[in-house]
């Protein structure tokens, strides 16, 4: 990629930071005293004016149940829970509204697969290959669904500096393998796996592709038909968007093949005692009443997206993770954790003799936040043999000051605990 | 870098006594032909502590810890162990309360005030509640060890 040369003095022509920053109001509050330094926007991203406004918006003016009402305001909320879909299509290409399902996050989205599909068709001694670096939410349901069908999980493997291994990979799956569900960009490592060839090699051996888009939808745009798997999840926080709100994109035939998920209302066509009969997707996955403000508010998100420039602000991340892999590098006694050469914008690492954890605390009282933890990535701590990381990750609106700042931080933090 | 003077509030939680017993654990070992042996684990944060000890004739002859933790966790668990050598288990679970009254900002009893010693310096960590835990977490293995449960959590 060709980053903008900028010479001193000249304004940033491709992404103006101070621009988007103003359109966020929490970046402005002090934590401790100090300026907010948010560098955990891979745990939840901050939300824009427009998003929080939406909110408020619906529920001040225009809420009430969906697809139940047959009044003016119902047919309002409907119409914006149904617009809200119709702005997901459109932002990852999914060929018609009636593939994404709302769901309450990433993680239910998961645990909807592994149950529908998961039951309907895998069966004792099928495989299903999922990746070292996987979130816990994209390996526990699989377990259930192994303890309750005796398929058999298999895990295929990372290099020391956090690169995927195609090469592994391909020798891993076979005719058993029947799904292979693995993240689009690590949360810990931040690596960007080879999707495509990924969805390739597991098509080729008859197996169906989720895709974990948690982190990958964040830093870069996604088609789904490009990347050429079945399902795609993420959740709505990561992405601007409020809690609480979550998309499984998937494949129309798949979504008819697979039982509902959970039963109630607004899943159904008719319900007699005696025998019910589902409404066609996504409405069979969506029982009960949906998280309506929340699906107004991630589309709001998007609208938002697609008001910036977006390559703009995909260049501008990668140039602070160039920045801050570089700054970190050289505070003695940092060690940092995923090098990969395809990476997005979350950085790990660990400081000798400092645990994560202490270390967060001291940069928490210089307003710099970060995470400190396993990251909901056991497993892979385990493989990298450590208990614990400390993760920065950035976001379009944070700035080479904060990278600065972090570093800063984190040089006081030696002189506190070392 | 401009050196600003450090807030009181992480100089009172890293104490240079917390931070030694952080890096130089006393008593971090497996007790030989130990009675009893308890892992805590704080599921949030991946850290974990495991107490063995001795008890005998109505007293713990012998404690000690291994496990992987802050400083803070590992500090708990060092002086833990310094401070329970030869106290009867009745006292070991007196000072656990007391150790985390402190934690939480309340006052010791006074019956356990004079007993904290060393441990008053956890007190620090009422300042900073997602860290109360660490302070806990050796504590509640110790109480698990004592009524010789195999693990305890701090997520309970
Ligand atoms: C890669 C990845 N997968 C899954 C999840 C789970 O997302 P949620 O907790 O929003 O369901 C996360 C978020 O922590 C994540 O980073």
């Amino acid at each position: 990629m060709n980053a903008p040369v900028r010479a001193a003095g000249t304004k940033p022509k491709a992404f103006d930071v101070a621009q988007v920053r103003a359109d966020f109001p929490i970046l402005a509050r002090q934590v401790h005293g100090k300026p907010l330094v948010y560098l955990d926007s891979a745990a939840s991203a901050q939300k824009p004016q427009a998003v929080i406004d939406a909110i408020s918006r619906t529920y001040g003016h225009e809420y009430a149940n969906v697809h139940r009402g047959a009044y003016y305001l119902s047919e309002m909320a409907t119409r914006a829970y149904e617009d809200a879909r119709e702005k997901v299509r459109l932002f990852i290409n999914a060929v018609s509204p009636s593939e994404v399902v709302f769901t309450k996050g990433a993680t239910e989205a998961i645990n909807l697969v592994a149950h529908s599909f998961g039951r309907a068709f895998i069966k004792a001694g099928d495989e299903i290959v999922l990746s070292a670096v996987e979130h816990h939410s994209n390996i526990v349901p699989w377990q259930l669904l192994r303890d309750a069908t005796g398929c058999v999980l298999t895990v295929a493997p990372m290099e020391p500096d956090g690169s995927f291994n195609l090469e592994a990979f391909a020798a891993i799956i076979g005719p058993k393998t029947k799904l292979v569900a693995i993240t689009h960009v690590s949360n810990v490592l931040g690596t960007i796996l080879p999707v495509r060839e990924i969805a390739a090699l597991a098509h080729a051996a008859g197996a169906k592709v989720l895709l974990d888009g948690c982190q990958g939808i964040v830093h870069q745009p996604v088609d789904v038909q490009d990347l050429g798997c079945d399902f795609y999840v993420f959740s709505g926080h990561k992405l601007y968007g409020p809690t609480g709100i979550g998309v499984l994109w998937a494949k129309a035939a798949l979504l008819d093949a697979m039982p509902p998920y959970q039963g109630g209302g607004d899943m159904i066509e008719s319900v007699s005692f005696a025998k019910t009969t589902w409404a066609p997707a996504p409405a069979k996955f969506e029982a009960g009443t949906p998280p309506i403000v929340g699906a107004i508010g991630l589309g709001a998100a998007i609208d938002y997206l697609n008001s910036i420039d977006r390559a703009a602000a995909n260049a501008h991340e990668e140039d602070l993770l160039r920045h801050a892999m570089t700054a970190l590098a050289q505070v003695p006694g940092v060690k940092l954790i995923g090098t990969a050469r395809h990476k997005a914008a979350v950085q790990s690492f660990v400081m000798e003799g400092a645990h994560p954890h202490d270390l967060a605390t001291v940069l928490d009282r210089s307003g710099v936040c970060v995470r400190a933890g396993h990251h909901c990535a056991q497993p892979l701590m385990d493989l990298l043999g450590v208990s614990a990381t400390t993760r920065a990750s950035f976001a379009f609106y944070n700035t080479h000051a904060e990278v600065d700042a972090l570093v800063a931080a984190l040089r006081r933090a030696q002189e506190v605990l070392l | 870098m401009t050196a600003e003077p450090l807030s009181d509030d992480l100089r009172t939680l890293y104490q240079e006594i917390i931070l030694d017993h952080g890096k130089h654990p006393r008593n971090f070992r497996v007790v030989q032909h130990h009675t009893c042996k308890a892992q805590g684990n704080n599921p949030m944060c991946g850290d974990r502590v495991t107490v063995t000890a001795k008890v005998d004739g109505g007293a713990i002859a012998d404690i000690a810890f291994e496990g992987k933790g802050c400083a803070i966790s590992i500090a708990s668990a060092s002086m833990m162990t310094e401070a329970l050598k030869g106290q009867p288990p009745e006292t070991a679970r007196k000072l656990a309360d007391a150790v985390k009254d402190i934690c939480t900002g309340k006052a010791a009893s006074p019956e356990m005030e004079p007993h904290l010693e060393k441990l008053a310096a956890l007190s620090g960590v009422r300042q900073f509640p997602v860290r109360v835990k660490c302070a806990t977490l050796p504590w509640q293995a110790l109480l698990s060890c004592l009524d010789n449960g195999p693990s305890a959590t701090t997520e309970k």
